[in-house]
């Protein structure tokens, strides 16, 4: 379900990673439109609710700063930035 | 399991009904208490609040009934034993806090001091006329257990009860008292707390991947768990599934209120309990509660000594009603006699048990007074009489 | 080239404190419910607290489902009566953390009693009331937050009485923490709700969120997104405002921000500073194992 998305070469200048999980997504639009840096955009296709979730339009734009997750009413999507990722897992069992 | 003596008086005490039902939830463990002043029931907080300090709980007054029963809830499932105490119009307004304790299952013991009504009505005299409230007071489907003392020491006796029951079966449980024996002082004997016997919650041992908050075991009850126990529970007033979460579905609803409703009904043998006095011979008998028990009592005693065969069941659980009992005696009894002090509830179930085999008068009150015994004695002999004349 | 990489093991932080096998929610698309709700769980986060002793208590509308969907004890109470639940649950078990999560209508209307004497007492409750200015579940009626003129089911030619300003309230009834801030600032409620977390005493956050279902749509203010906008760029950050002066008008400025932070003896400390003053060594206590058996 969750998918990530990135440019793999250019690696080096992706400093955040989105994760959405379209098929949550009910179509508000709040992640497209408070993306500080804009990269998020709606896409064409329906997810299994009839709505159409957000894509990155600009993997190289987003820094990771999560505010999409913040936003998403529905918990569709969120996004880390690299360097927390490597740490990521431990992260997240602390969490949980 | 034994009470614990810290809340036990033991000895032989001289109270009023108020006070010894104070006593008796105290010895029943009851640790918390949530009240709203209203005539003639306050006296029962009134020593909660000064005698739980000491003992080691909490009594709060709150805002109103409203928040006062609700506040049980709370208090129930961070773990402790609570009851809250009121009269009519307090006793309308925690009708929604009835229904909520039914839903989620929430063990609680709430005394109703019944006084005259409808309405404001008269505060400082009696009625029996709040006992189909107790039963069917809040919408839908559910089953209660209530209980009707009529004496101080019944009034310990019977508030300890109630936490049992409330416990084994996870409802809430009405005491109803009235004016009379809330306010009536008489010996009470507060036995050593290990001739108390104590029903515990019935905690779950299961381990939080194998625990659901709405499961019941063989007799219909869940096991519980607290709130900061670790098992992350949900409880709802939703109808709800076994993890407790909301469904809106026919078949689930179809499951919950089935099991509502027979968690009791499938042990009423276990929990009806009733006094009967002359009941064997007895061509007429009188079905009374509370303090209309006493003074039918009196009636019956001047009606034998006037020949006549007249005897007195008295249901000391009032819900479930002791049908089966009164189901035998329909078939070899003239006639049943049923004061009480408003104008028909407990004869409404009287005459459905009967079910024609037998007349049933009610003997009507219309509150502010008890009974002339002369009034029951008349309507005893009159059947009495009437089966003469045949 | 553009991959797609397999999930990595780091998940949405929101999951780790919401009960996922309930998702999709009941909130309409556009409903800020949900947006409260990840500020609720990264402020768990941040705040430290043992999980296990944080309990969320909510009433009956469409912010009292946030305790059927949060991986916490919740108990989603009857209509108004989330507080006296939480006064119940607070008094026998301090330890725990209580939460009270519900809507303007809950809290202020039908629980507006509650509010007040839970405030006036200073009960270590931490009430956050998404404030949507109508009754949504029920479909859009008038709520004690409606500002005067919006148009709702029950006041089909505009609402003309004087809604609550809900800090100006709670300040008054004496809570020691109040602020307000809406569904666009998010990284500000999530400090609010770190800090009420972290605060004793009764502690009182409203978020204005969008209703797009009933008081956008009724009002013709657009979907959920643009009652967003409208809270960026309406909101005037005061803090410590005179919450007197800080009442809403109808798509007028909203000031939002911390307007209290002051210190109170809650309820038990009284209590407990009482009786123990006046029982001395009879007083057994109130907490612990003596309440709980």
């Amino acid at each position: 379900m969750t998918k990530l998305t990135g440019t793999a070469e250019k690696a080096k200048k992706v400093r955040g990673i989105v994760h959405i999980n379209k098929n949550r997504c009910k179509g508000c639009g709040f992640c497209i439109e408070f993306c500080p840096p804009s990269v998020l955009e709606f896409s064409d296709e329906f997810n299994a609710q009839g709505y159409h979730p957000p894509r990155l339009a600009d993997g190289d734009g987003c820094t990771g700063c999560d505010l999409c997750g913040m936003y998403c009413p529905d918990f569709a999507i969120y996004a880390v930035m690299i360097k927390n990722r490597q740490q990521g897992s431990a992260a997240h069992h602390d969490a949980v | 399991m034994e009470a614990d003596p810290v809340g036990v008086l033991t000895g032989i005490h001289f109270l009023d009904g108020d006070q010894a039902c104070c006593e008796g939830a105290l010895a029943a463990g009851c640790r918390f208490a949530a009240g709203y002043p209203i005539t003639p029931s306050t006296e029962v907080v009134e020593r909660f609040a000064q005698r739980v300090p000491q003992v080691g709980g909490i009594f709060v007054q709150m805002e109103d009934e409203l928040a006062s029963s609700m506040a049980l809830a709370g208090a129930v499932w961070a773990g402790a034993k609570a009851f809250t105490v009121t009269s009519g119009p307090g006793f309308s307004l925690m009708m929604e806090y009835v229904g909520y304790a039914a839903m989620t299952e929430t063990p609680c013991v709430i005394v109703n001091v019944q006084r005259g009504g409808p309405s404001t009505g008269l505060p400082t005299l009696p009625a029996q006329a709040d006992m189909m409230q107790a039963r069917w007071g809040s919408h839908g489907d559910y089953q209660i257990i209530a209980l009707s003392p009529n004496s101080p020491q019944e009034c310990f006796d019977l508030t300890v009860d109630a936490f049992n029951f409330a416990e084994q079966y996870r409802v809430p449980v009405f005491v109803m008292m009235d004016e009379c024996v809330g306010h009536m002082t008489e010996k009470v004997v507060i036995p050593s707390p290990s001739e108390i016997e104590i029903v515990p919650r019935r905690f779950t041992r299961l381990p939080h991947d194998k625990y659901l908050p709405f499961r019941a075991g063989v007799d219909g009850v869940p096991e519980m768990v607290r709130a900061g126990d670790g098992y992350g529970i949900h409880v709802t007033g939703l109808t709800h599934d076994e993890r407790g979460y909301p469904s809106t579905s026919a078949e689930t609803q179809r499951q919950l209120v089935d099991r509502l409703m027979n968690k009791i009904r499938q042990h009423t043998d276990e929990i009806v309990r009733y006094e009967e006095n002359a009941v064997e011979d007895a061509d007429v008998v009188v079905i009374a509660y509370g303090i209309t028990a006493r003074v039918a009592m009196h009636a019956v005693q001047m009606a034998r000594e006037r020949g006549v065969a007249a005897g007195l069941l008295r249901p000391i659980v009032v819900w479930p009603f002791p049908e089966k009992r009164i189901r035998e005696l329909a078939a070899r009894t003239r006639a049943f006699v049923v004061p009480e002090i408003n104008y028909g509830q407990i004869v409404n179930e009287v005459e459905r048990v009967v079910a024609g085999r037998a007349p049933v008068q009610l003997i009507p009150g219309a509150g502010g007074a008890v009974h002339h015994p002369e009034d029951i004695l008349e309507a005893i002999i009159s059947h009495a009489s009437a089966e003469v004349a045949k | 080239m553009s991959l797609t990489v397999e999930a990595p093991v780091q998940a949405n932080p929101v999951e780790a404190f919401v009960r996922t096998e309930r998702i999709p929610h009941v909130w309409c698309p556009g409903c800020g419910i949900g947006t409260t709700v990840n500020c609720f769980s990264r402020a768990l986060q941040q705040s430290k607290l043992d999980l296990e002793k944080v309990v969320v208590v909510s009433g009956i509308g469409c912010t009292g489902r946030v305790a059927g969907y949060v991986k916490l004890d919740s108990f989603h109470t009857t209509h108004g009566r989330a507080i006296p639940f939480a006064t119940g649950m607070k008094l026998v078990n301090p330890e725990l953390t209580v939460i009270v999560y519900s809507g303007d209508g809950d809290l202020t209307a039908i629980g507006g009693n509650h509010f007040i004497h839970a405030a006036r007492r200073n009960l270590d409750l931490k009430v956050i009331c998404v404030n949507n200015f109508i009754y949504g579940m029920t479909g859009g009626q008038v709520a004690p937050t409606t500002p005067v003129g919006a148009i709702c089911t029950t006041t089909p030619y505009g609402s003309f009485d004087e809604p609550f300003n809900l800090p100006f309230l709670a300040e008054s009834a004496g809570a020691t923490y109040v602020a307000r801030w809406t569904a666009f600032h998010v990284r500000q409620v999530t400090h609010a709700m770190t800090e009420m977390m972290r605060k004793k005493g009764f502690c009182f956050l409203e978020i204005l969120s969008p209703c797009p279902t009933l008081y956008q749509r009724r009002n013709r203010l657009g979907d959920g997104l643009e009652a967003m906008k409208y809270y960026k760029d309406q909101s005037v950050v005061r803090h410590g405002a005179n919450t007197k002066e800080i009442a809403i008008s109808f798509q007028g400025p909203i000031v939002v921000g911390k307007f209290i932070d002051i210190e109170r003896p809650v309820f038990l400390e009284r209590m407990n500073k009482q009786l123990t003053r006046t029982l001395d060594a009879e007083y057994a206590g109130c907490v612990g194992e003596n309440v709980c058996g």
